[in-house]
C-alpha cells in the first residue's frame, strides 16, 4: 500500500474513532458516580449474609463461584495445553550450570525469597478479610520461586519445585474446587452453595466455603504458574 | 477528581506512550514493567486494591518473565 493510501486510511479511521469516543464520553455519568445497583446491594448485605470483610472475595468465591470454577478450569486447561506441547522426556543431567555471578543480585534476591513467599501465603490466607485472595496470592508465591531461579540457579529452582509435586498441586487445586461444589450437593444444597457454618466476621474462621475455595484457587494458580515457568525455562535451555 | 487521581492518570498516559516509544524489545520489557507499576498506583489511588494486587504480580513478574524468556530464546537462534 502506498504512503498516501495509508495516510488516507489512517485519517479516516482516526476521525471515526475520535467521533465515537467523544460521543461515548459525553454520555458517561459524572466522575465518581457509581450506578451499579448490584454493587450497592452487595456492599450493604455481604458482611451480614456471608460474614466476610472483602466483598470481592464473596462475589468471586460465593455469589459468582460458578463463574470462578470456569476461570479455574480455563487456567488448568491452558497450562495443561502448554505442558502437553512443550514437555518432553529430558535427561536430568543435561541441565546447564547457570549460577549468578553478581554477589549483589544473589544476596538481595535470595534474601527476599522468604518474605515474598510468606507475603503470598498471607495474601491467600487473608483473601476474604482484606484485599487479595487466592489468585493474587498464588501468583506472589510462584514469583517467589521464580526469584530462586533469577537470583540463584536453575537446578535449585527445579529442586524446590519437583514436577511430580507441581503436577499434583495443579490437579489438586482444580479438583478441590469441584469437590467443594459436589460436597454442597451431597449436603443437600445447590452446586457450590455456601453450606458450611459462616463463623465470626473478621476472623480466619469465617465465610463458610469461601476460605476453602480461596485456598484451592491459591494452590491452583501457584502451581499453574510454576509449571508454566518451568516449561518455558526448559524450552530456553533446549538447543 | 482529586489531584492525586489526575496525577496517576497523567502518569499512565505518559507510561503508555513511553512503552510504545521504546523500540528495543529488551528495554521495552523493562519499561513495560515500570508501566505496570504506574497502573498499580492508578488502581490504588482509585480504591481498587484487589485489581492493584493482580496487576502488580502480573506486570512486575509473570509477564516480563515470559517475554524475557522468549527474547533470550530468539537471541540464541540468531
Amino acid at each position: 500500500m502506498s504512503r498516501r493510501a495509508r495516510l488516507i486510511l489512517f485519517g479516516g479511521s482516526v476521525t471515526i474513532l475520535v467521533a465515537l469516543l467523544v460521543w461515548g464520553l459525553t454520555g458517561l455519568p459524572a466522575f465518581g458516580e457509581f450506578q451499579g445497583q448490584y454493587g450497592r446491594i452487595l456492599n450493604s448485605t455481604t458482611q451480614s449474609s456471608r460474614h466476610v470483610g472483602n466483598v470481592v472475595a464473596a462475589v468471586v468465591f460465593d455469589y459468582r463461584g460458578f463463574d470462578t470454577l470456569g476461570e479455574e478450569l480455563i487456567l488448568f486447561a491452558s497450562v495443561m495445553g502448554v505442558a502437553l506441547l512443550l514437555r518432553e522426556v529430558r535427561d536430568e543431567g543435561e541441565r546447564p550450570r547457570d549460577e549468578v555471578r553478581s554477589d549483589v543480585v544473589r544476596a538481595v534476591g535470595l534474601a527476599v525469597i522468604g518474605p515474598v513467599v510468606v507475603l503470598g501465603l498471607f495474601v491467600v490466607a487473608h483473601g476474604y478479610l482484606t484485599p487479595g485472595g487466592g489468585f493474587q496470592g498464588g501468583v506472589v508465591v510462584a514469583s517467589g520461586l521464580v526469584l530462586l531461579y533469577a537470583a540463584g540457579e536453575y537446578r535449585a529452582y527445579r529442586a524446590a519445585s519437583p514436577s511430580s509435586l507441581v503436577d499434583l498441586a495443579e490437579g489438586a487445586g482444580a479438583g478441590a474446587y469441584v469437590a467443594v461444589g459436589i460436597a454442597a450437593l451431597l449436603a443437600g444444597g445447590l452446586f457450590l452453595e455456601n453450606v458450611v457454618a459462616l463463623g465470626t466476621t473478621g476472623t480466619l474462621a469465617s465465610g463458610g466455603t469461601i476460605p476453602i475455595l480461596n485456598a484451592a484457587a491459591g494452590l491452583e494458580v501457584a502451581a499453574a504458574l510454576v509449571l508454566l515457568f518451568q516449561e518455558f525455562l526448559e524450552e530456553l535451555f533446549e538447543e | 477528581m482529586i489531584p492525586l487521581q489526575l496525577m496517576a492518570l497523567a502518569l499512565v498516559a505518559l507510561g503508555g506512550l513511553a512503552v510504545v516509544a521504546v523500540r528495543d524489545p529488551l528495554r521495552q520489557v523493562l519499561v513495560l514493567g515500570l508501566y505496570g507499576l504506574v497502573l498499580v498506583v492508578l488502581f490504588v489511588v482509585f480504591q481498587a486494591p484487589d485489581v492493584a494486587f493482580s496487576e502488580l504480580v502480573a506486570s512486575a513478574v509473570a509477564f516480563p518473565f515470559i517475554l524475557l524468556a522468549a527474547l533470550a530464546k530468539m537471541r540464541d537462534r540468531k
